[in-house]
């Protein structure tokens, strides 16, 4: 049994033994292993020019990573918490996500960036935000978020084989709390698919990232109620893979997408226009979306009123249901 | 400003300084020379295209060549260059044919040259971004181990271009911070040529550019950037101390921008006539020119030959834009990834068929 954080350190140091050209780079991840331990271990196995300390700026970072991949490295990216990536936005808005394009294909941009991402940790200011819609409206970026430890375990090295940058997001909340069999003869799932992870009847739930295990909670507690909800974890928002949440949605009618993130114009939103776009004739209800309030992560002792738990998503849920 | 490094003064004597010694003879001066004078046609040409409404716009380098020049003629050919949008003349020296420039700045595209084969990055226009770019590329460099090992052939330098301007960005002074750091084989090269558009340099700086460099715990030099001779000697004692492992320089060329920011720019507002006249006397082509006749080292005839391949090269280019080949729809959507994703290619087809409902739409 293994826990996620567990997972991404060995799924790391899997990623590092396959390829010379693999770098990770971020602030306090070598010695000290980073402030969640994610890279716990590997910059005394690889050494300080594979597992790299930075100066504590993140555009610096973000920057020079992109030299790095220039020059024919993959760097891996940490940014410590989601809420300081913003000083590295124009790196990685402007020149990670462009360099593809801008240069006709020539070049290529193999970086991932791991941003340990959502709340619920009872956190200080700028600790618990959820970027992740920001990115994903970003051409040339993709952008995935692990929501267990084996999916934790495979996607890290699936993003890091990519020839595109990914932003890959890591619900913090659950770095040391849930553990899973991990057996690693068991193929992986390719990368930017997204799953059903729980079977249902009435109504389909999708959710990425921390609010997977809401959506689960909340789908055997509906069961309880006589409601049988499905859950798929998109795993993947950019691109999105949406023939399986099409494939649902016309079997259920319902729908309602549950993430962290601000709810206007979230990845809900689109998720919400596209499934009306495709599945308009099999819809009994319109696709509803719980998240966070548009404001500011609150501070900690106010983030339970923020953040959408399993009462809200059932309420979501019975609104829909009653359409 | 006395400080700076100089090897040929604006009348076209050679002088002497402590540190610094330009070692090439009449041969190569001529060549650098030559360099000059084609980069200023260039540059010419691309202006008046965009006059003619060939480009949508031009930022031009006239008052800079020695400075790029000097720069671009110190270099490697596997150093790597990480050039702003001005540096046409490093551009030139590196090899990217002019008509790629002018490529970019049609509006074709963002630079169709090969940034690998060139040891040339395509131009950046968010200001002072590159410099990191710079310095990651130099410190992959190290992981390579192509610095210090003594072989002229593998040791490798980067040169992050960037102005005056961008000495305010926080990514250039993280770059400074990062180079530092890791003693990265870069030099970085402001040309200052005074103004970040309108804005004096005194807007951005209390001290001389070069002298923050200390700050950062590595070496600043400043040469006259309208000294072609001095540039590429000053930067030739930087690429070679990167390049042997001994980590970053700063190089302040302090040069002047004769012309606009961009053809969109209109100096008069910001800047007196006087000032410009006062700059006219140090240009970096007369003062070479001098030199070479006072010397003897190139007759009428090699000043005649100059002046027809310029106008050769001038022909070239204004017939060459009209020619360069309208970009696709389809590069759109096929070049965001190394793979298209079916989103993107749905909304290829989807635009595909949209143009095919047009009458006498192609099938």
């Amino acid at each position: 049994m293994i826990t996620l954080a567990k997972a991404l350190n060995a799924g790391l140091r899997k990623a590092m033994e396959n390829d010379s050209k693999v770098v990770l780079m971020g602030e306090d991840i070598g010695r000290l292993g980073g402030v969640f331990r994610i890279t716990d271990g590997l910059q005394k196995d690889f050494g300080e020019d594979r597992v790299v300390d930075t100066p504590l700026a993140e555009s610096g970072i973000v920057g020079s990573a992109v030299g790095l991949a220039l020059r024919g490295y993959r760097p891996v990216v940490e940014i410590q918490f989601d809420g300081f990536v913003y000083p590295a936005y124009d790196q990685i808005v402007n020149q990670v996500a462009k360099m593809h394009f801008r240069t006709g294909g020539k070049l290529s941009m193999p970086m991932v960036i791991r941003i340990p991402f959502a709340g619920g940790i009872g956190a200080v200011e700028h600790h618990s935000e959820s970027p992740e819609a920001q990115f994903a409206h970003t051409p040339g970026l993709k952008v995935v978020a692990c929501s267990n430890p084996v999916d934790a375990y495979w996607m890290i090295q699936q993003a890091i084989a990519e020839p595109d940058p990914v932003i890959f997001l890591e619900p913090k909340r659950l770095y040391h709390s849930d553990k899973a069999e991990l057996d690693p003869g068991v193929p992986p799932v390719p990368l930017f698919s997204s799953r059903v992870v729980r079977p249902g009847e009435d109504l389909t739930v999708l959710a990425y990232g921390p609010t997977v295990k809401t959506a689960l909670t909340a789908a055997a507690a509906a069961e309880r109620e006589g409601t049988s909800l499905e859950v798929i974890d998109l795993r993947t928002l950019s691109p999105l893979d949406l023939a399986p949440v099409f494939a649902s949605v016309r079997r259920t009618g319902r729908a309602v997408v549950v993430h962290e993130a601000h709810v206007s114009f979230g990845v809900g939103a689109e998720v919400a226009a596209r499934i009306t776009e495709e599945c308009f004739h099999s819809l009994e209800a319109p696709v509803l979306r719980v998240g966070g309030f548009d404001t500011p992560y609150p501070p900690a002792r106010a983030e339970e009123h923020f953040l959408p738990d399993l009462d809200r998503l059932l309420d979501a849920v019975d609104r829909s249901v009653a359409w | 400003m006395t400080e700076f490094v100089q090897l040929l003064t604006p009348e076209g004597e050679r002088v002497e300084h402590p540190d610094y010694d330009y070692r090439g003879g009449p041969d190569q001066i001529r060549s650098l020379y030559r360099d000059m004078v084609l980069v200023r046609r260039f540059d010419t040409e691309a202006t008046a295209l965009q006059r003619h409404g060939e480009l949508g716009i031009w930022a031009p380098l006239v008052g800079q060549e020695a400075a790029q020049v000097g720069a671009g003629r110190a270099l490697r050919a596997q150093d790597h260059v990480f050039p702003t949008y001005r540096e046409h003349g490093v551009a030139w020296c590196r090899g990217v044919d002019p008509l790629q420039l002018l490529s970019l700045f049609r509006g074709i595209d963002y630079g169709s040259w090969d940034p690998v084969e060139t040891g040339f990055q395509l131009y950046t226009l968010v200001i002072g971004a590159q410099t990191l770019h710079a310095v990651g590329y130099a410190m992959g460099v190290q992981r390579d181990g192509a610095v210090g090992t003594g072989d002229h052939g593998r040791d490798t330098a980067v040169v992050a271009h960037f102005g005056d301007g961008a000495t305010s960005q926080g990514d250039v002074n993280e770059a400074f911070v990062f180079a530092a750091s890791y003693q990265a084989p870069v030099v970085f090269f402001c040309q200052n040529n005074q103004y970040a558009i309108s804005e004096p340099l005194e807007r951005q700086s209390r001290i001389p550019l070069y002298r923050r460099a200390e700050g950062f715990g590595f070496p600043g030099v400043q040469v006259d950037g309208n000294d072609v001779l001095a540039t590429q000697a000053v930067m030739q004692t930087a690429l070679d101390r990167a390049r042997d492992g001994g980590g970053p320089t700063l190089v302040e060329a302090y040069t002047y921008r004769m012309g606009a920011h961009t053809t969109t720019d209109d100096p008069t507002r910001y800047r007196l006539s006087d000032e410009v006249e006062h700059w006219k006397l140090k240009d970096p082509l007369a003062r070479v020119e001098a030199y070479l006749r006072r010397n003897g080292f190139a007759s009428d005839d090699y000043f005649a030959e100059l002046t027809a391949e310029a106008d050769a090269l001038g022909e070239r280019i204004r017939a060459g834009v009209k020619r360069l080949a309208e970009p696709t729809a389809h590069q759109l959507f096929d070049r965001v990834y190394a793979e298209i994703s079916d989103e993107l290619a749905a909304q290829r087809d989807g635009y595909d068929a949209y143009l095919a409902t047009f009458e006498g739409a192609a099938s």
